[in-house]
């Protein structure tokens, strides 16, 4: 597929808030960079990210949605990255049946440490979005603006 | 729709260097809703903050957006800003472009546009926040120690001292744990009873203490500040009030034949009993599991010699409802068995004990007085060999993958105070590696090889084989390379120490958690090491890991100092951003309930009005606001969508998706 140079994602990062979105403001601390179209939405737990926000942002054509959440065992209310864990490995399974690309989402524990992972993180998933092209399939053109 | 106002800041030119805020400023005044737009060099300055709450009164702003640093830098600084200007403190939003934005870009327009866009999603969001309350709830002044070992003894004396109400449940009939079973503490060699027992007298002595002792706790409902715990107090067929604990009655009692689990089973004792000389409360016990007047209603020995007529064979179980605003648990520890142990020929040889009955067998008030003899015949030991990590740093399933800490220090106390009092023994130690971190622990290890000459070999012993009133060890010398063949007198066992088996269901009641070995997991492994992540529950001494008794005793007193400060207010403020379920929409299905890690979520049976002016009951969630943590779990487990969170609802996050995909 040819790399479209003028191809700029659009990337949905919901950090959970006491690990993640930590890291995130770290890897700002520290000046590490990663690309502008990463936007980041935070959110308290992983646990609170509905499926549903990934649809709806895929649907308002985000080309790539990434979570990121504390590392399993270490989540500030014990167990809430575990149920996000099972729900996204639900939804992947209906996003691959739906034939959109695995690599589209993707979850990702990051402690609040980890200022540098969550950089190259970002770097690596966009270069990823970036390789995939655009998201075409979910879609809704109507809800397009321009 | 709310009215916004917009504040950029520079920081100085932390942001302004990357981002051209008064573009920014700019571009985001055009925005639904947005009445007033700015940008400043410091936000957070006093100058700053007057401005933010004079534009609030000038436009009568109803929502703030600010475009600064991160939330967890100074969320709260505007969130009081706004307040004092009249406004509610959840109506204002962050958008991060400094460190999600300027610091981490180099090029000027693609942070801009990017903190343009981060600007449109909080304006999005604070349109669709609504004013949120901090709910209060008032503290019960009194807290509650589960287990009544030093722990538990050392907590209710700090929270006492405080000038609050403590009561401490203790399972067995007397206080004081396991410390008083041991008879030297280490590194000091200290009588632990004659540090002990003073601590004992001063819990019962205390006003403000009351102890429950051959009691459990049966149930706990409510939350923290409001504990309601039912205290099951048990049988012990003596009133307590009567018995003066003369011990005529553990003398005439014709049943003979109890083996005495205070001695670990080392010796017997009688069906009614005192544990030991100090117990406190110094109150007769009777063991229903031996005593023939219960079993078969003929003997009634005890009643007939009690001068005080305190016994009492129709006693029952009895049930005592108390409220608590904090609960302390300090159950404690135990040895593991031993029964997977055959290697070591624990339950073929009684020569081969446990560490903990080598205590009871040195012990002044132990079974053998003090003289240390061999349980099988009697006799002076004159080959002892210790054998470490019994259980403790297994990787197979057969003991514990932790290290149980205390085991190398009453190691070298026992071998210590083998060599001191008979120097005519030889004492072996046989460990993986020696682990002495604490003060003077080290220097006390050192003295063992050094002054008191005790053989530590480094290696295991594979197979103690009993061969003729002699114990045969084989084991390996690693640094010698060499297999070494010792005929030992005694084999001492260093077992694994494992929490104490009421823990796994207290934590259930509790809604506290665990790890996968049963210890209570704290809050935070560094910063929040003596609370459970459950609000309102604080841990204290072994029952959250291994400890020795100088540890125990920190972590004791500080989870009283933590309680202390709870109890202290009159009443907590809860955070607002809590579940909050549409009734309309719950069909009372209990999925949420299922993932609440905090037993916030109840079901009550509701009045609804049905058609035709009929009435329908519906059983629909509830959230108590008080034990809500605001995790957000429940909101994605609901089937129905009924479920949504105060301050990230789901019409707020997808309005913040929208906004940056658009």
């Amino acid at each position: 597929m040819p790399v479209n140079e003028e191809f700029k994602p659009t990337i949905v990062a919901f950090c959970c808030n006491w690990c993640s979105y930590a890291g995130a403001d770290l890897s700002g601390t520290n000046r590490l960079q990663y690309p502008a179209n990463v936007k980041i939405i935070r959110i308290p737990c992983s646990c609170r990210l509905n499926p549903m926000f990934i649809l709806r942002a895929f649907q308002r054509g985000a080309d790539g949605v990434i979570l990121c959440g504390c590392h399993p065992g270490d989540c500030h209310y014990t167990t809430g990255n575990y149920y996000a864990r099972r729900r996204m490995t639900l939804l992947f399974s209906m996003l691959d049946f739906l034939g959109i690309e695995r690599e589209r989402t993707r979850v990702e524990w990051v402690s609040a440490a980890e200022g540098a992972k969550f950089a190259a993180t970002m770097n690596e998933f966009s270069a990823t979005i970036h390789k995939l092209g655009p998201n075409r399939r979910l879609e809704d053109l109507r809800c397009r603006k321009d | 729709m709310q009215r916004v106002g917009v504040f950029v800041c520079w920081c100085g030119s932390n942001i302004a260097a990357t981002v051209d805020v008064e573009k920014v400023a700019e571009v985001l005044a055009k925005e639904p809703g947005v009445v007033f737009s700015t940008n400043y060099q410091y936000m957070c300055s006093q100058a700053g903050q007057e401005m933010i709450q004079e534009s609030i009164r000038k436009y009568n702003l109803t929502g703030v957006v600010i475009c600064s640093c991160s939330p967890r830098m100074h969320e709260n600084t505007f969130r009081k800003t706004c307040e004092k200007a009249g406004l509610n403190p959840y109506m204002v939003e962050i958008a991060n472009i400094r460190e999600q934005c300027s610091w981490i870009h180099k090029d000027k327009d693609t942070a801009t546009e990017k903190a343009i866009i981060l600007g449109r999603a909080a304006i999005a969001k604070v349109h669709l926040n609504a004013p949120l309350t901090a709910g209060t709830s008032p503290v019960k002044k009194r807290a509650l120690v589960i287990g009544g070992g030093i722990a538990g003894i050392q907590t209710a004396l700090d929270i006492a001292d405080a000038g609050f109400d403590v009561d401490i449940v203790e399972k067995e009939p007397t206080i004081g744990g396991k410390m008083t079973q041991i008879d030297k503490t280490f590194p000091t060699l200290d009588c632990a009873a004659c540090i002990l027992t003073p601590k004992m007298v001063d819990a019962a002595q205390n006003e403000r203490i009351h102890i429950y002792s051959y009691s459990e706790v049966s149930s706990v409902r409510g939350f923290v500040g409001n504990f309601k715990v039912t205290i099951k107090k048990k049988a012990r067929f003596v009133d307590e009030t009567k018995c003066t604990g003369c011990g005529l009655c553990t003398e005439k009692c014709p049943q003979k034949k109890v083996p005495n689990l205070f001695n670990l089973g080392l010796d017997n004792r009688r069906a009614i009993y005192i544990p030991f000389a100090q117990a406190v409360p110094k109150v007769a016990t009777i063991d229903a599991d031996y005593c023939t007047m219960l079993k078969s209603g003929k003997c009634g020995v005890c009643s007939k010699v009690c001068t005080a007529g305190a016994i009492d064979y129709q006693q029952k179980d009895a049930f005592i409802e108390q409220e608590y605003g904090a609960i302390v648990v300090a159950t404690g520890f135990n040895p593991i068995k031993l029964d997977k142990y055959d290697e070591f020929a624990y339950s073929q040889s009684p020569d081969v004990v446990t560490s903990l009955e080598f205590e009871r067998l040195m012990n002044a008030a132990g079974p053998t007085g003090g003289t240390l003899l061999r349980p099988s015949d009697g006799q002076h030991p004159h080959t002892i060999v210790f054998v470490q990590c019994v259980g403790s740093r297994c990787d197979d399933s057969k003991g514990k993958p932790y290290c149980s800490k205390i085991c190398c220090m009453y190691t070298a106390k026992h071998a210590m105070l083998c060599r001191e009092k008979y120097p005519d023994t030889d004492v072996y130690v046989f460990y993986i590696d020696v682990r002495t971190p604490g003060k003077n622990f080290d220097e006390f290890y050192r003295r063992a090889v050094e002054e008191y000459g005790v053989h530590y070999v480094k290696g295991m012993v594979g197979k103690v084989v009993p061969e003729n009133g002699k114990l045969k060890v084989q084991a390996s010398d690693l640094i010698g390379n060499q297999q070494l063949h010792i005929d030992a007198d005694m084999v001492v066992l260093a077992a694994a120490i494992e929490p104490d088996k009421s823990a796994r269901p207290l934590a259930t009641m509790l809604t506290a958690s665990m790890d996968t070995n049963d210890f209570f997991t704290e809050a935070h492994p560094k910063l929040r090491p003596v609370e459970s992540p459950t609000a309102g529950i604080f841990l204290s001494g072994a029952c959250q890991g291994p400890k020795d008794i100088p540890e125990t005793v920190a972590q004791a007193s500080a989870a009283a100092a933590k309680v202390i400060g709870l109890l202290n207010k009159d009443h907590l403020i809860c955070n607002p951003c809590t579940a909050t379920p549409d009734e309309m929409m719950c069909n009372g299905c209990s999925s949420c309930e299922k993932v609440c890690p905090y037993g916030a979520i109840t079901y009550i049976d509701k009045e609804f009005r049905g058609p035709n002016r009929t009435t329908l009951i519906r059983r629909v969630a509830q959230v108590n606001p008080a034990v809500c943590q605001g995790c957000g779990a429940c909101t994605v487990a609901c089937p129905s969508g009924a479920m949504d969170l105060k301050g990230f609802s789901n019409k707020q996050i997808m309005a913040e998706v929208d906004a940056i995909c658009r």
